[in-house]
């Protein structure tokens, strides 16, 4: 058996199957994808019958690579060698109390004790409330002052804490504490009953309800070994598009108003909600709640729905271009846009950016092209031109993507699969396997990994939010920029708090 | 210059005339459920038992809007005989016992309380808090302030201080690490003041019941005046909450 095996998107494999290393050649393999344009996907630790294990999976141009070993109780960082690691690593210790010894940033990721009752690795009892203790980095000198915001914030947004270590206007470095979103989402998902998985997936992020809800639709299919028509997954692909078109409007409209050019903010504002509206036409709610579930759809497109997407999408396009034109050819807002928040490919491909995030950065990875699920298969991919790494290519890469998942819409609009709208209400599990999906949400790639015992229940549920590699490119992106920048770089990644938090 | 002349003119007048004319939601919404009271104890069962919210009773049948998230699956099941999700929006109360309902909620206006009118009647600033939150309440909250609801026109804001504040707009089911930051946010704001949970998470935990890591229940932690029930509630919903208890 090989040390790495190549893995398919969605593939059900019987866990005997995945390599089981000890933990140094595990070690070697994984750095050494690293070190040969691979990217982390999942790596995570769980518990098998009183044992700690970890298990990884690693993309590779369009490859797919998972392995695994037995988790030592301390062991010596990946992270020490490959920032790719990083976030992952933090995580292993916060959930199940193994330490990666020599990691150069080890703090907690979000603020729980661990599921082991190992010794916290950070040394927290959890008497205290948030954050406990958090060695925020900090920068010192006769002009250094500190900046602190949050955990509540002001506007309508998720709980979060900044701390800005700045010199005079500039910023050193930002440092991002989450985890006040902190659900339990994994744990609730490995004890609840089924019936209750696709409503937590659909809050996971619920902006992304479509993406998360993808995952767990794709990862229980493989398991339960349901097969989708052709007319739900056009359904489904229809409906990401349209949570991605809904939430770039939405930001670009944003990113607008925080250079104080209003009248784009108003229109995208306004025109975001027409596309919620669309997603209300497919399944009844403006999130997408209650439409994609394991088996297929809930409600299938007709000849109505359809027609009343086409003819919205027609009167809306020209006016998302001519606002668009509007953003992008006025010099006050490319004045802001150019040269601000750039994280440049060299970081964006050591620490994973994913998204529009790393796309913008020169990274091309598009798991719809990469991985394709649903119709993506049979669709063209799009490509980037802008890929500057500042909040333009941001701005640009995203202004793309509405034109392109228009373009995919229509074209799946033409077709003329019906979806049956079959959903089972109880499914079996094929025990003891392993099964890892991946898609393109409007962020970035979402994954869910599942894994069951011997006899069908779940034996780990993990889930990653494209957040969870993402939030870092936000902090890079503030070195040596004015603080004032900040929403400016904050709206143009967009990320999520509870994504992140699960 | 000209594009944003021109621009304007092609967007035109968007506002909508709700409340004073009616709205019409697209027919496939889920709002308000209507319950047949009348409907065979075993269909009722079948759906109480397959509920994920476990928001069905089967000795009352009646719908807990508190915990439901509208996923329509009761009346899939039932084939709309034990209940219909309505395109009725309207269904913020003023207790949480009326949200256990076969569909009828009691007139919010009439339940709200007196000085709230009397005192924020012509002004109203609210403080968000996301505890928990998955973005979506977040998110169909923050478009009440876009042209077509046009919020402030009926004197009602969202303000970035609770020293500005009359009130806290909770969402989410209070994470256990936002306990702490929401109860300090509430006393940070001078009395009188009111208190909004919006969305089945700050009214019950939501799809998170029963999660270690969340409170689940604002009113556990403070005394809730106005609900408002959805997964996430449909903006129309919250305005049409707001503009009834205050107004």
């Amino acid at each position: 058996m090989s040390n790495l095996m190549h893995i398919q998107n969605n593939e059900r494999l019987s866990r005997a199957n995945i390599p089981h290393l000890d933990f140094d050649t595990f070690r070697k393999e994984l750095l050494n994808l690293a070190a040969n344009d691979g990217q982390v996907v999942q790596f995570f630790a769980y518990e098998d019958q009183g044992s700690y294990k970890l298990l990884a999976v690693m993309r590779q141009n369009y490859k797919l690579f998972v392995t695994g070993c037995d988790a030592p109780d301390n062991f010596a960082s990946l992270t020490a060698e490959s920032e790719k690691f990083h976030m992952f690593e933090r995580e292993i210790g916060e959930q199940y109390g193994l330490k990666a010894e020599g990691h150069p940033w080890y703090k907690m990721v979000r603020y729980h004790e661990n599921y082991t009752g190992k010794k916290d690795v950070f040394d927290n009892n959890y008497d205290q409330d948030i954050p406990g203790n958090y060695p925020y980095f900090t920068v010192e000198g006769e002009s250094v002052h500190e900046v602190a915001v949050g955990p509540v914030h002001a506007g309508i947004i998720e709980p979060g804490h900044f701390r800005f270590q700045c010199c005079g206007e500039r910023v050193f470095h930002l440092e991002i504490q989450l985890g006040y979103q902190h659900r339990g989402v994994e744990k609730l998902l490995q004890t609840v009953p089924y019936k209750r998985w696709p409503i937590i997936a659909e809050t996971i992020a619920g902006d992304t309800t479509i993406g998360h809800s993808l995952c767990q639709s794709q990862a229980v299919e493989a398991l339960a070994d349901l097969k989708v028509d052709e007319g739900a997954s056009i359904v489904r692909t229809i409906a990401l598009e349209l949570e991605r078109i809904a939430n770039h409007i939405g930001d670009l409209g944003a990113l607008s108003l925080d250079v104080a050019f209003n009248p784009p903010a108003a229109y995208f504002g306004r025109i975001r909600g027409e596309y919620l509206n669309l997603s209300q036409i497919l399944g009844g709610n403006r999130f997408g709640r209650g439409l994609v579930r394991p088996g297929g759809v809930t409600h299938v497109m007709g000849a109505e729905q359809k027609q009343l997407l086409r003819e919205k999408l027609a009167e809306l396009t020209p006016e998302v271009e001519h606002v668009n034109d509007l953003i992008f050819t006025a010099a006050s807002v490319l004045g802001r846009f150019e040269g601000t928040g750039t994280v440049s490919h060299e970081n964006a491909e050591k620490i994973g950016l994913v998204g529009y995030s790393g796309r913008a950065s020169g990274l091309s990875y598009d798991a719809r092209a990469t991985f394709p699920t649903e119709c993506y298969g049979k669709l063209p991919a799009n490509s980037n031109e802008k890929t500057d790494g500042d909040v333009c290519s941001r701005g640009t890469v995203r202004r793309e993507e509405i034109m392109h998942s228009t373009t995919l819409i229509n074209t799946l609009l033409d077709k003329e699969e019906e979806a049956s709208s079959y959903i089972p209400e109880t499914i079996e599990l094929a025990p003891d396997s392993f099964v890892v999906s991946i898609n393109e949400a409007w962020r970035g790639e979402v994954s869910h990994c599942l894994l069951t015992d011997d006899k069908g229940e779940i034996l780990r549920y993990k889930v990653k939010d494209p957040s969870f590699h993402n939030w870092t490119g936000l902090a890079l992106s503030l070195r040596d920029t004015g603080i004032s920048d900040f929403p400016l770089c904050n709206k143009s990644f967009n990320l999520s708090y509870c994504g992140f938090d699960i | 210059m000209l594009k944003v002349i021109k621009n304007r003119l092609e967007q035109g007048h968007r506002t909508s005339k709700y409340p004073k004319e009616p709205i019409e939601l697209y027919k496939r919404f889920r709002g308000m459920p209507k319950v047949d009271s009348n409907c065979d104890a075993s269909l009722v069962k079948r759906c109480a038992d397959a509920c994920p919210q476990d928001a069905i009773n089967t000795e009352t049948k009646q719908i807990d809007l508190g915990r439901c998230v509208f996923c329509g699956l009761c009346e899939t099941l039932s084939e709309g005989q034990f209940a219909k999700f309505s395109n009725n929006f309207e269904m913020g109360t003023a207790n949480r016992d009326d949200l256990f309902t076969h569909g009828d909620l009691p007139a919010l206006a009439a339940h709200s309380k007196k000085h709230f009118k009397k005192l924020f009647g012509r002004s109203l600033q609210l403080r968000q808090i996301s505890a928990g939150g998955c973005n979506a309440c977040e998110a169909d909250t923050n478009v009440l302030n876009t042209p077509f609801f046009d919020l402030q026109r009926f004197g009602i804001q969202f303000v970035a201080s609770p020293r500005h504040a009359d009130g806290i707009h909770v969402t989410g089911p209070i994470s256990e690490n936002m306990r702490q930051a929401t109860i300090t946010t509430w006393e940070s704001i001078p009395s009188p003041k009111v208190v909004i949970a919006s969305g089945a998470c700050a009214i019950s935990g939501g799809p998170f019941h029963g999660s270690d890591e969340v409170v689940g229940d604002l009113n556990s932690l403070i005394p809730v005046d106005l609900y408002i029930p959805g997964c996430p509630p449909h903006p129309l919903t919250t305005l049409h909450a707001l503009l009834n208890y205050f107004k």
